[in-house]
């Protein structure tokens, strides 16, 4: 491949591939079954010119490859307000991935496709919250790979020996144990987005394991749990004793090792990480609520949509809703796509609201319930988040100001 | 200018040369969301160098961290001129290192990569520091 026998594409893809190999002291390559790509999304002309000159170089993914989130909602068009020439260049980037053989899934939760790897597995995902979930939740296993390295990996079907591709590297080395948390108070989502941003923010390089919580936490916590993590730290697996496949027992999450730290985890650290995950005045009128970061799954449109039937959002407020294109038909088979529409509720697919410009100028207080949104949004768009659960959102969407409720996390 | 200071021998995970002037972030920064492409201004606001420029610096943090879209941001302003003249990390970074190893390939800019491990903490705002091909750091004052 690299003598340039399959082509200059390829040849590139392995020089790149090899450079990443040597960072990380691999002494071999292995073979991947697939790849999800993040590269597709548009930053500027670098970006494009890769992928142009990939695709002028008749590149073609070796594994079956799924595409990210982009900057245009191609099926609601006129949802993104991004100006041309970004719009431009954005659609010819999608093009470029498109063309090399990778499939247009356009969603940054490809666990939520219909075919999806399974345990033991070896991948190369790209996108925070999708290498996270894959190594926790699914057992498969990919390294933390950037932008670039997945379609080099997916038109070599290679990637280096190392990292989480490794038994050794999986064992976890830092313990957070749930302590004074409330019985109820893992059954809400916000509680797991809550705990991923703590445990991002203090788990460095190590991989975490999470004590304490009852066995059989549903994926779409997991899910929260992770895209929280990746966001204040470098997660890229964590285990939750009890629940994740590699995690039956504190024992063999930890590989018999004592930890390098336990750190105990209370009702106080979550408060902190809602204040932090939160602007410093919430007390002007709301304006919009984005939830579905990452990509709402169809268990998520089933908690929301009767929350929707029985509210009235505020006229001034608009209730943004990402997913993937294919969730979305899902939804529309179950017939729950009336609800949002009477409701006003803006859809958003193919990208999300903080990635490139959705929100009206006026919309500059924005309430969600994920942990990765309140994160990143107030850097890329300069706006101030407010963090609270799902059930707060349709709430505070309702009254047109901020409503709160963390008693849950006591009671 | 002479240097009076010390020296490292890291480890190139991209091997250049290059010399300027350090900026050392204490924590470590996430390019995507955390650095403006168009300015190479750190527009992190949980960040404490917010507000600071990488452009045109000789980058020093202890690893990566956050979104995979890192590559890119690094590499768009690499493309752009407003990236760093090299990256010292104390671990070794994957999505730093794509980032700088396409600027390359596309032939935009060189941002030499070294690890130069726990001695990354030695050095301090403003220093002067020279890379070589082999690895070696050199750190000095400015003055």
């Amino acid at each position: 491949m690299l003598a340039g026998e399959l082509g200059p594409a390829t040849a590139l893809g392995m020089r790149i591939v090899i450079a990443m190999a040597e960072a990380a002291g691999a002494e071999r390559l292995i073979d991947i079954t697939g790849a999800h790509i993040d590269g597709c999304l548009y930053h500027g002309p670098v970006g494009l010119g890769f992928a142009e000159r990939l695709a002028a170089d008749e590149a073609q993914v070796r594994v079956p490859t799924t595409l990210n989130v982009s900057a245009l909602d191609l099926l609601h068009p006129d949802r993104v307000r991004l100006a041309e020439p970004a719009r431009s260049e954005a659609r010819r980037q999608m093009a470029a991935y498109e063309s090399m053989g990778c499939r247009p899934t356009w969603t940054c939760a490809p666990y939520q496709l219909l075919e999806r790897p399974v345990f033991g597995e070896h991948v190369c995902w790209a996108e925070s919250n999708a290498i996270v979930f894959a190594n926790t939740v699914l057992g498969a296993r990919t390294d933390r790979y950037g932008d670039f390295m997945d379609i080099c990996a997916a038109i070599t079907g290679r990637v280096p020996a190392a990292g989480l591709h490794l038994d050794e590297n999986r064992l976890g080395s830092v313990v957070f144990r749930l302590s004074g948390i409330s019985e109820g108070a893992p059954g809400h989502e916000a509680f797991w987005a809550l705990l991923g941003h703590v445990v991002g923010a203090r788990s460095g390089n190590e991989v975490p394991v999470i004590v304490g919580a009852r066995e059989g936490v549903p994926e779409d916590h997991l899910k929260a749990l992770g895209a929280g993590a990746a966001s204040s730290g470098s997660v890229a697996l964590i285990h939750v004793v009890g629940t994740t496949p590699e995690a039956p027992t504190r024992r063999d999450a930890l590989g018999g090792r004592p930890p390098l730290r336990t750190i105990d985890i209370g009702p106080a650290d979550l408060r902190d990480a809602a204040a932090e995950l939160t602007g410093a005045d919430v007390s002007g009128a709301l304006r919009a609520v984005s939830v579905g970061t990452p990509h709402l799954s169809l268990a998520g449109f089933e908690r929301l949509t009767p929350m929707l039937a029985a509210t009235r959002i505020h006229p001034d407020v608009t209730f943004y809703v990402s997913t993937g294109r294919d969730v979305l038909r899902e939804v529309e088979a179950q017939g729950w796509l009336a609800v949002y529409r009477a409701a006003g509720i803006r859809l958003v697919v193919d990208t999300c609201t903080y990635i490139t410009p959705v929100l009206g100028p006026e919309e500059t207080l924005v309430m969600t319930d994920s942990a990765k949104w309140a994160w990143y949004a107030p850097g890329n768009l300069g706006i101030s988040t407010v963090f609270g659960t799902l059930e707060d959102c349709v709430r505070s969407a309702a009254a047109g100001r901020v409503i709160r409720d963390f008693g849950w996390l006591d009671v | 200018m002479t240097l009076a200071g010390w020296t490292s021998e890291g480890r190139p995970l991209l091997a250049g040369v290059a010399s300027g002037i350090a900026l050392v972030l204490r924590e470590p920064l996430s390019f995507w969301g955390g650095v403006e492409p168009a300015t190479g201004l750190i527009i992190d606001g949980h960040h404490p160098a917010q507000g600071q420029r990488v452009a045109g610096r000789i980058l020093v943090m202890p690893h990566g961290r956050g979104s995979s879209s890192s590559s890119t941001v690094l590499a768009e302003g690499l493309g752009a001129g407003t990236g760093p003249l090299a990256i010292l990390l104390g671990e070794p970074d994957g999505i730093l290192l794509l980032g700088a190893l396409v600027a390359r390939e596309l032939g935009l800019a060189d941002c030499p990569i070294v690890v130069i491990g726990a001695v990354w903490q030695q050095v301090r705002d403003g220093d002067l520091v020279s890379v070589a091909a082999d690895g070696s750091v050199q750190v000095g004052p400015t003055s």
